[in-house]
């Protein structure tokens, strides 16, 4: 039996999610912008390297990804930045509630609003560079599995550097090393899907990274961010 | 034990124990490195297949093995300065990162120079090669973290949470030669059961490997003491230390 002011792990949860939800739908531009850089890096490529489509639908996986983590590098500023600087983020800390809900579900909505987006445009990027057509499943589901991947990883890198003033360079230092592992399986699993042979044994690996990343990935922010706001 | 230990929580006491086993650690590294550097060099039987080029061997291997055992005792500082607040294993950590990162890069730098006779390349994109370099990234993103704070403190805390993050590269770095059959190389060197090498090449490396370690115990000592100095430059025992000095 519970008391009227103490909150179930589950509605704390939702709680947080709706609150960052609804504080991005408030400046749409944050929703927007990462997506539109995701799409301008994939565009940049044909134009640099040239349109024969036999190289874009070569490297299309390895564009596709590494745009993906850019905009992911880009939008992570802004998962504790307002709030680590109005305060909020301190409550945050000091309320009741286990610190693994809370990042769970801040890191949690800025999949919802950085990784989707990219997910659900991926597809037409991947037309647009000719991507062969037995890869597309292998795209979206290396996608689906590994952008979480991104933003549990990218969420430690910002606990660590919220409270340095010019956190921002810092950050990619620290997040891009510990991304390649992702890259690597997942451009690995579209290219040999892409030659219609089975490609299991990657998303396998995806696959444990984000488990391993979900379990262990919210202790690490709760740990950093407690350093960070001291 | 922990009475035993329990002396070396004090900066100054620390201080002292760790200058005096410094010369004994140079000596042992000087001594080794000699004997084993120009018996390696110099004595030790060319390579049937690789001809003089592989005598390189004794550089690389000893600074790889190590610069994955600095990161791995690096992890391990961070783990108990975060867990039991030891002040001592968050100077230590901060101390070995810089010595790790410039083994990382002496294991890349003659990797690529072993590599352009063996393999044509000075470069490639293996498994082994490109999880080293990103032991290096990670050794740097330690040190880059660790120069951001201002306090100390938080500096050694945040390096190393990021320090522990990265252990996961460790094994990847251990079993990429096992896991992906690409150019690199199996381990020649097992220490458990039989070295797959012949004998008269395998004690050059005995002696260049335990010269290196050595290297970076005396290393260690020296950055640790700077470290403990750098923390604790306002508590009277190290004013009295800089008089004493500048007498």
């Amino acid at each position: 039996m519970h008391t009227p002011t103490q909150l179930s792990y589950r509605s704390a949860f939702m709680l947080i999610l709706k609150r960052d939800l609804t504080i991005a739908f408030r400046h749409k531009d944050d929703v927007i912008n990462p997506l539109l850089f995701f799409i301008i890096i994939v565009t940049l490529f044909p134009l640099g390297i040239g349109p024969e489509s036999a190289t874009l639908a070569r490297i299309a996986p390895g564009i596709i990804w590494v745009a993906a983590l850019l905009s992911c590098l880009l939008s992570l500023d802004r998962l504790f930045k307002s709030d680590y600087q109005d305060g909020s983020l301190e409550q945050m800390l000091l309320s009741p509630h286990p610190v693994f809900i809370l990042t769970l579900a801040k890191i949690t909505a800025h999949w919802l609003l950085t990784g989707l987006p990219v997910l659900l445009v991926a597809p037409l990027l991947a037309v647009l560079l000719h991507l062969p057509e037995p890869a597309y499943g292998a795209l979206m589901l290396t996608l689906l599995l590994g952008t979480p991947v991104l933003s549990f990883i990218g969420a430690i890198g910002v606990g660590l550097t919220v409270g340095i003033k010019k956190g921002g360079v810092l950050l990619s230092l620290i997040v891009l090393p510990l991304y390649i592992p992702v890259l690597i399986f997942a451009t690995s699993a579209v290219d040999t899907a892409a030659l219609s042979l089975p490609y299991s044994g990657q998303l396998a690996i995806i696959g444990a990274l984000f488990f391993g990343s979900l379990t262990l990935a919210p202790l690490a922010v709760g740990a950093a961010l407690k350093v960070s706001t001291n | 034990m922990w009475k035993w230990l329990h002396p070396y929580a004090n900066p100054e006491t620390t201080y002292r124990f760790t200058g005096k086993i410094k010369p004994w650690f140079s000596w042992a590294s000087f001594i080794l490195l000699t004997i084993g550097l120009v018996w390696a060099l110099m004595f030790a039987p060319a390579d049937y297949q690789q001809g003089d080029s592989f005598r390189i061997f004794y550089l690389h291997v000893p600074a790889a093995m190590l610069s994955m055992g600095i990161y791995v005792g690096m992890a391990i500082a961070a783990l108990s300065s975060l867990v039991w607040q030891l002040k001592m294993a968050d100077a230590s950590a901060a101390a070995l990162a810089p010595i790790g990162a410039v083994f990382t890069a002496i294991a890349l730098i003659t990797g690529a120079a072993w590599g352009k006779p063996m393999w044509g390349t000075w470069w490639i994109w293996d498994a082994r090669l490109t999880s080293e370099l990103i032991l290096l990234f990670l050794y740097l993103g330690v040190i880059a973290l660790h120069n951001a704070f201002d306090d100390k403190q938080l500096a050694g805390k945040a390096a190393g949470i990021l320090s522990l993050v990265g252990v996961i590269n460790i094994p990847i770095i251990k079993y990429s030669v096992e896991w992906w059959n690409t150019l690199h190389q199996g381990a020649t060197v097992s220490k458990l059961g039989k070295p797959a090498m012949s004998l008269e090449m395998f004690w050059p490396f005995l002696f260049c490997f335990f010269g290196f370690s050595f290297l970076v115990g005396a290393l260690m000592c020296t950055r640790f003491q700077t470290e403990l100095l750098a923390r604790n430059r306002m508590r009277p025992w190290v004013r009295q230390l800089v008089e004493q000095e500048s007498k």
